[in-house]
This record gives structure tokens, C-alpha cells and sequence, in this order.
């Protein structure tokens, strides 16, 4: 168990390296913050972290197979603006409108996956072009900003277990004594654990899961071992439009609108692929985990409430908020690169 | 050979990729419970026989018969399914993932449909176990692995299929002396369970200790089968190569050994350089010989700047040089060139032109400040494609267009055209015909005379009496042996290279 545990650990550098700045870095946050260390704090950091996480396992999934996804932040902003006109009315209705949204970025997804393995397309390219598609359905579901999302539903997902359980009537309205431990914990938190539970960890232990770590560290070895490489391909996209159908269900009922917003679209996009990167998956494919960008997405989060914050008399001026986000960001990234300086055959640092 | 009907047998199979010929109207059938050698030179049509065989490739025409019933794949794993199961060279390793996972990678077992790690282990623990391997780790990757360790897992991999037919495609070249004995072990084993194996290798005394049959291959067609014993070597080298063997290699010249112009001492580098002495004079061909994997290509890349860390000194013409990139190595004071290993990913860029592979380590010489001149450029590429006879339609053409022995040409002419002192040779002649082998054999000598110093590492025994002034044979990252005139031997070299005595056995 233990020498596992040793292998494990030097196995995934970029993992645990991420998972330790993230503790790191939200003690810092927290003890400086004026409130740190309280429910509120969390959860309004989880509920604007969630979106991004998801977006980034959704990124995850095709990066492992040495590709690049553009079209998950278009994909998630499809969905949202679904949501907006779908999740509302009965409770039923309201299912079925949370279904469906998550439903239309599975299917993006698979659309993007065939296009790449049966029109033999790279991508990257592939999904700029599909990405665009994603932002003009968006557009056509929602040309103007707006929705009207249930807001008992907005309340009980955006908030801690207690909120939850009040909204819904149930556990003698959250005060139930067998909920208290769990009672702070913010929802997001726990959808964001339930998703990946049920369809990261079994897609990991998969046959088509491991494929597409083989496609991504060797493809060559894939094919002449036999393996199903043009149904993990399918699968890593159809998986990523879910992922970004998740973040865009969660944006909307977050927000309780739905916004065909290009420039959020892409933010979020470019967003991803860093978090992929900070979380220790290897852009060339093959190595990495959803779980290390989630830690990603949540580290960059993090480097910008620490912007909200004043430290002592000092603050930074919004306007060079974006430039500094820059710096520690490629900061956060070179870190990766470090083991380069160990090499010892310099042709390897091409391999 | 073998009595009753045949396992698999290939009925007038050709394969055709263009106007190349890989494999033209060939029988061949194996048995069960028969170590099988397939020889031939490069080129013979040995890969192409097994990748039809192991469903890599699609035969032109003909047909395969298994058990007696026609069969025909279409990937990889139908041959797997039929029971072909094939060690390719470390092909079908995925360096990410672990032992374990690797080994049972196409068909895991599982438990409620997803993959039983606790299961996967203990079968690599045993397949493991069963071919002296049980200090490999299951849970290491494949990446952190030595070739050696990594060929046995992929040995591990390939019985793990349960295969009727087990080829093995020079499976032991890059093993250690220990796992090539648990390999010839392994092979009598499977031979009692009934197993047909087919063997292939360039290493005729492998052959001799484990085949019981031997099959000839020569330009795309089988020549001949037959038992063990009953041809001499001489006689089993003539069918491979058609003709009397030696009589394609340039004379060499008979004169005293020239002063040492390139003197290494004491290198050495992480694991697999331990103190590397070596002299090399100017119009010396010096050979490196040895098992593959021994520390050859490690000194070569180490001369030529590409290692970190190196230790030990290194002198040109008595000044010492230290280079800490390729781009310093073929500078000035040093001047070496490095013919890579891989002609593909080191040795070219494919998709660019012939012309500008050419010209791409010698930019310097056919610049006008930054601009590169375009008549300096077109009177250099014509000299070079007369000067090593290349075959080219048009020089502007992508070189991936060219047969392997002309792109290896470029790389050779691309190097020479920075005019070096000392040339590097990283088995410049693998995977290229007969014909281009004898005009870079010709090419190598004529260097020499003009006072080049050459460094030349092949895994080719012939090349290595053939073409060499002296044979420096390296072992576990020294060099253990130096031959020189008559003692290069392929006795003498293939003992250095198991590191026995001449008159020990070769294991």
C-alpha cells in the first residue's frame, strides 16, 4: 500500500505538486481574507470555481489523447442558454430541461468526436469550427442576455447543505441532527464530486478510458496492441461535451440567465487549458489526471480573489489585475517545466 | 522439419507497396512445436512476411491458411484472437502506462465491468515470474524501464495472449546476457507445450543454438527451408545473400595506424558510460561492435554534445573539447557530424525538400550575411546529389518521396557538406538495400583516405570485419575488447560482446 502510494507519487509530479499550492495557496487566502475560514467564504469561491472545474475536466478528456478541444467553452455556453429557457415550471419540467441541457453538450460532443475520427480532421481545427457552430445555436436559442430559471432551485444549489435541505423541506428543514456535519458543505462541491464519481472514475477504470491514455502516449502501440482507438476517440469528446454541458447547466441555474457570450465563451476555453496544464495533465497526451485540473481550475480561481483582497494598506489597481493574473499564471505554468533542467540527454527534452 | 499439416501456411503471397516488391509469390508454412529462424538480409521481406502474418499489413494477393481453414485479418488483433501473437520491438509498449497495464492492456480483467487493478498486478507478477523478471515492479511505468526490462514485459505481454504461434522479432537484441538465456529457456519450453515459434535474428549462432528449421528469405522471395544441420553457415550466408560473402566490401589500406586525432578518456555519463577510452586517427574507419544497447549510441551523442553532465575529457587533434550542443559540435574546433540513429525524426525533416535537407546544417556556407544565397545553395545540392549519386527526380521534391537508402544518402551528403574532421556513424546502413550499403561501404573508405577520422557503430557483425581498420567492442558501457587487422573475427567479436574469453561459449 505504502510503496503504491510511493509510485503513485512519483509517478504524478504535476498532481500532487498541483494539489499542494492548492492547499497552500487557500490557507494564504484564507488567513488573509478578513471573514477566511468561514461558510460564506467557501461558498461563494466554490460557486464561482465549479464552472471552471468542469469546464476543465471536460478539456482534460481530449488533451489525454494529444488533442485540444476549442469548442468547450462554446459547448458549455450552448447549454447554459438551453437552460435558461428549459429549466423552469414543474418539477418535472424543470428535470427534463436539466436533462436535455446536459444531453444537447453530450451530443456537441459526439458531433465533435465523429468529426474528428471519420472527417480525419485535426482537433484543434476541428473544434475552432464547431466551437463557432456551438456560439451560433447559442445565439439562435438566446439572442438576447436573459432566462427565467427557477429560483428555488437557484438558492438550493448555489448555497451549503442546510440551504438545500431548507429550500426542499426535508431533513426538519436542515436541522436535522444527523445533516450537521455535513451541513456546511456547498453543493456545488458536491455535485462537482458526485459527477466526477459516477462518470470520471468509471470512465478511468475503463477499457475505453485506458485507450485513450495509450492513444495519447503511444498511438502506434495502441493500434498494434489491439485496442478500440476509434471509439475512445469518440468517447473523449462525447465525454468533454458532457463535462461542458455540466458547466453550463451550473452556469445558468448559478446565474439564473442564460448569455451567448463569445468573449466568456473563449475566456473560459483558454481558462481550461491552463487548468489542464497547472493540474499536471501533459498537453502531448498520455499523462494525467481530470481530478489534477480540477485542482488546477481551482488554483486559478484562487490567484484571482486574492486581487479582492487588501493586503494590509496594499491593493492592486484593477486595471493591472489582468496583467499580474498573466505573470503568476506563467509562473504557475514554468513550474511544470522544472524537471527539463534535469535531463541529462538533451534529446529527450524533444521526446 | 516438422511432420503433419502445417499451423499457418501462406499460399503465393505477394505484397506490393507501389513499384516496390516486398514480397513476391511466397509459400511458407510452420508447425506446431517448432522453433522456426527466419533469416535474410535487411530488406529480405522477413518484416513484411511477419506483419502479413500478425495482421499489420494486407497481402497484394495470395492467401493464409490457419489450421487448414483460410483466415484473413484485418488488424492486429484478429491474429490475436486466431492465436498469432507477435513481440513486436518494444512497438507495442505505451510508455505511460504501467507494467501491469500494459501487459493485460487490450483485454483487462475486470470486476462489475471496470478494470480489476488487484487482478491485473498478480497476473504480471506471474507472467513476470515465469521469465526470471519478478524485480520488475507491476506498478512501474514502462518509461522508467531499461530496453531490456522493457522487451521482457514485452515478452510478458505476448504470452500472456496464450499465443499458438509466437514470433519474435529480433526479441533478444536488446537484452541483457542473463535475459537472453531466460528467453532460449523459454523458447525450449514453449517448443515441448507444442508452441509454434517463429525466430527471428541476424545472430546466427542464436539460430544455431535454438531452431530446429531455418527458412532463407532474399528479395521478397523464400529461397529455401530446411533442418538444422544440414547446410553449413557458409552455405546458409550464400543463400541470404546471393553471392560469396566479403566481396562487397573496399580493400583496406595496409599501412601503420596513424596518430590519434580524436582521444577520448575516461568518459563516462549516468549509467551507461563507465570510462570510455578510445583513440581515433585521421583516415581511420574505427567500428563500435557490441550487443545493442551497450553505451554505443551514448558515446556517440556524448561526442556530439547532446549529453549533460558528461565526465572524463575528450581532445581533438591534442586540444580539448568540451561541445554543449550539437550546433557547437560541428563548429569549428571541433568539427564533428553525427549520422543519427534515426533517419526519420533525427536525421531529416520529411516534408521539406531535398534541397533544404540538405543545406540544413551548413546554412553558414551558403549565406550571404542572414540571406541564404540561392545559387550558392543550388551549386552545393547539385555537388552532393553527384558527389553520393542520389537518386532524385527533382531536388525540390519532399524527401519523405525518396527509397530509405537514397534519404539516408541525404543525411550522409548533409553532413558532409559542413566538411568535418570526425564523422560519426549511428548504424547508417540499417534498413537500406545491398546496392546503397556497398556505395556508403565505398563512401566510408574514400573519406578516410581523404583524412577524415571515422567513429562507426553498427550492429552488424560483417560490416564491423568488413569495413573497419579496428573494432573497438563496448560491454555494460566500457569498452571490454579492441581488435585490430586479422584478429576482427566474428568469433572474437561476438565473445567481447558477451564479455568471454575467445574460447568461451558463446551463451
Amino acid at each position: 500500500m505504502i510503496e503504491r502510494f510511493k509510485y503513485s507519487l512519483r509517478q504524478n509530479r504535476g498532481f500532487y505538486g498541483a494539489l499542494l499550492g492548492l492547499i497552500v495557496l487557500y490557507l494564504l487566502y484564507n488567513s488573509l481574507h478578513p471573514r477566511g475560514f468561514s461558510t460564506a467564504v467557501l461558498i461563494q469561491n466554490a460557486n464561482e470555481a465549479v464552472v471552471l472545474a468542469f469546464v476543465a475536466v471536460a478539456q482534460t478528456i481530449p488533451v489525454l489523447i494529444g488533442g485540444l478541444d476549442l469548442s468547450v467553452g462554446a459547448v458549455m455556453t450552448l447549454a447554459s442558454c438551453i437552460a435558461s429557457v428549459l429549466v423552469t415550471g414543474s418539477p418535472a419540467e424543470m428535470t427534463l430541461g436539466i436533462i436535455l441541457s446536459v444531453l444537447a453538450g453530450t451530443m456537441f460532443g459526439l458531433l465533435n468526436g465523429l468529426v474528428v475520427v471519420y472527417g480525419r480532421i485535426q482537433p484543434i481545427i476541428a473544434t475552432l469550427a464547431t466551437g463557432a457552430i456551438a456560439i451560433g445555436l447559442a445565439l439562435f436559442v438566446r439572442p438576447q442576455p436573459g432566462g427565467d430559471i427557477d429560483g428555488d432551485l437557484n438558492w438550493a444549489i448555489t448555497n451549503a447543505v442546510f440551504d438545500f435541505a431548507e429550500t426542499y423541506g426535508f431533513a426538519d428543514d436542515g436541522n436535522a441532527a444527523w445533516l450537521q456535519p455535513i451541513a456546511w458543505i456547498p453543493v456545488p462541491l458536491i455535485i462537482l464530486t458526485a459527477v466526477m464519481l459516477l462518470v470520471w472514475v468509471p470512465y478511468r477504470r475503463s477499457v475505453t478510458g485506458r485507450t485513450a491514455y495509450a492513444i495519447g502516449s503511444a498511438e502506434g502501440a495502441a493500434y498494434m496492441s489491439g485496442l478500440p482507438i476509434a471509439r475512445a476517440k469518440i468517447m473523449a469528446f462525447t465525454l468533454a461535451g458532457f463535462f461542458a454541458g455540466c458547466a453550463g447547466l451550473y452556469l445558468a441555474i448559478q446565474t439564473s440567465s442564460g448569455n451567448a457570450d463569445v468573449v466568456q465563451a473563449g475566456e473560459y476555453t483558454l481558462k481550461s487549458i491552463a487548468a489542464v496544464v497547472i493540474g499536471g495533465t501533459s498537453l502531448l497526451g498520455g499523462v494525467g489526471t481530470a481530478v489534477g485540473s480540477i485542482f488546477g481550475a481551482f488554483i486559478i480561481r484562487i490567484i484571482e480573489f486574492f486581487f479582492r483582497i487588501n493586503i494590509g494598506s496594499f491593493s492592486i489597481d484593477p486595471l493591472l489585475q489582468t496583467l499580474f493574473q498573466g505573470v503568476v499564471l506563467l509562473v504557475a505554468v514554468s513550474l511544470g517545466s522544472l524537471r527539463l533542467t534535469r535531463i541529462k540527454n538533451r534529446l529527450d527534452v524533444f521526446r | 522439419m516438422a511432420n503433419g499439416s502445417p499451423i499457418v501456411a501462406l499460399k503465393g503471397v505477394s505484397k506490393h507497396f507501389g513499384a516496390t516488391k516486398a514480397l513476391e509469390n511466397v509459400d511458407f508454412a510452420c508447425h506446431s512445436g517448432s522453433t522456426h529462424a527466419i533469416l535474410g538480409e535487411n530488406g529480405a521481406g522477413k518484416s513484411t512476411l511477419i506483419k502479413i502474418m500478425s495482421g499489420v499489413l494486407d497481402p497484394t494477393s495470395g492467401t493464409m491458411e490457419m489450421e487448414g481453414k483460410p483466415v484473413s485479418f484485418s488488424k492486429p488483433s484478429d491474429a490475436v484472437d486466431k492465436g498469432i501473437v507477435c513481440i513486436f520491438q518494444e512497438l507495442s509498449l505505451v510508455p505511460d502506462l504501467s507494467v501491469a497495464a500494459n501487459i493485460s492492456l487490450a483485454n483487462p480483467p475486470k470486476r462489475f465491468g471496470l478494470i480489476d487493478h488487484k487482478a491485473q498486478n498478480r497476473i504480471a507478477e506471474e507472467l513476470l515470474a515465469r521469465i526470471n523478471c519478478a524485480d520488475v515492479n507491476p506498478n512501474s511505468l514502462i518509461r522508467d524501464l531499461s530496453l531490456s526490462r522493457r522487451q521482457m514485459v514485452e515478452i510478458a505481454k505476448a504470452l500472456g495472449k496464450n499465443p499458438k504461434v509466437l514470433i519474435l522479432d529480433e526479441a533478444t537484441s536488446a537484452l541483457t546476457s542473463k535475459d537472453v538465456e531466460t528467453v532460449y529457456a523459454l523458447l525450449g519450453q514453449l517448443k515441448a507445450d507444442g508452441i509454434a515459434s517463429l525466430f527471428i535474428s541476424h545472430r546466427m549462432h542464436e539460430v544455431e543454438a535454438l531452431c530446429d528449421t531455418l527458412s532463407v528469405f532474399r528479395n521478397g522471395t523464400h529461397v529455401e527451408t530446411f533442418a538444422k544441420g544440414t547446410k553449413s553457415d557458409a552455405d546458409i550466408v550464400r543463400l541470404m545473400i546471393g553471392r560469396e560473402v566479403g566481396s562487397h566490401y573496399p580493400a583496406k589500406p595496409n599501412r601503420p595506424r596513424p596518430a590519434p586525432f580524436l582521444k577520448i578518456e575516461q568518459l563516462a555519463w549516468e549509467r551507461a558510460l563507465k570510462g570510455v577510452n578510445l583513440e581515433v586517427g585521421k583516415g581511420e574507419i574505427v567500428g563500435l561492435g557490441g550487443l545493442d544497447g551497450q553505451g554505443q549510441k551514448e558515446l556517440l551523442l556524448s561526442l556530439f554534445g547532446v549529453m549533460r553532465g558528461l565526465q572524463g575529457t575528450v581532445t581533438v587533434d591534442g586540444t580539448r573539447i568540451a561541445p554543449n550542443s550539437p550546433a557547437k559540435a560541428k563548429a569549428d574546433g571541433a568539427n564533428i557530424a553525427l549520422v543519427p540513429e534515426d533517419r526519420k525524426t533525427e536525421g531529416l525533416m520529411l516534408p521539406m525538400s531535398i534541397a533544404d535537407n540538405l543545406i540544413a546544417a551548413s546554412f553558414n556556407k551558403v549565406s550571404n550575411g542572414p540571406f541564404i544565397d540561392g545559387k550558392k545553395e543550388d551549386a552545393a545540392v547539385r555537388s552532393a546529389v553527384e558527389k553520393l549519386q542520389i537518386k532524385v527526380g527533382d531536388v525540390e521534391n519532399a524527401v519523405s518521396t525518396l527509397s530509405g537508402g537514397n534519404q539516408q544518402k541525404v543525411v550522409i551528403a548533409k553532413w558532409l557538406m559542413t566538411d568535418p574532421d570526425i564523422i560519426l556513424l549511428n548504424d547508417p546502413t540499417r534498413g537500406i538495400d545491398v546496392g546503397t550499403k556497398q556505395e556508403i561501404y565505398k563512401l566510408m573508405r574514400e573519406l578516410a583516405e581523404e583524412g577524415k577520422a571515422i567513429l562507426f557503430y553498427t550492429t552488424d557483425y560483417a560490416e564491423l570485419i568488413g569495413c573497419c581498420d579496428r573494432v573497438s567492442v563496448m560491454y555494460d558501457g566500457r569498452i571490454v575488447s579492441e581488435l585490430e587487422g586479422d584478429a576482427i573475427t566474428e568469433e572474437a567479436i561476438v565473445a567481447a560482446s558477451l564479455n568471454i574469453g575467445t574460447d568461451g561459449e558463446a551463451a
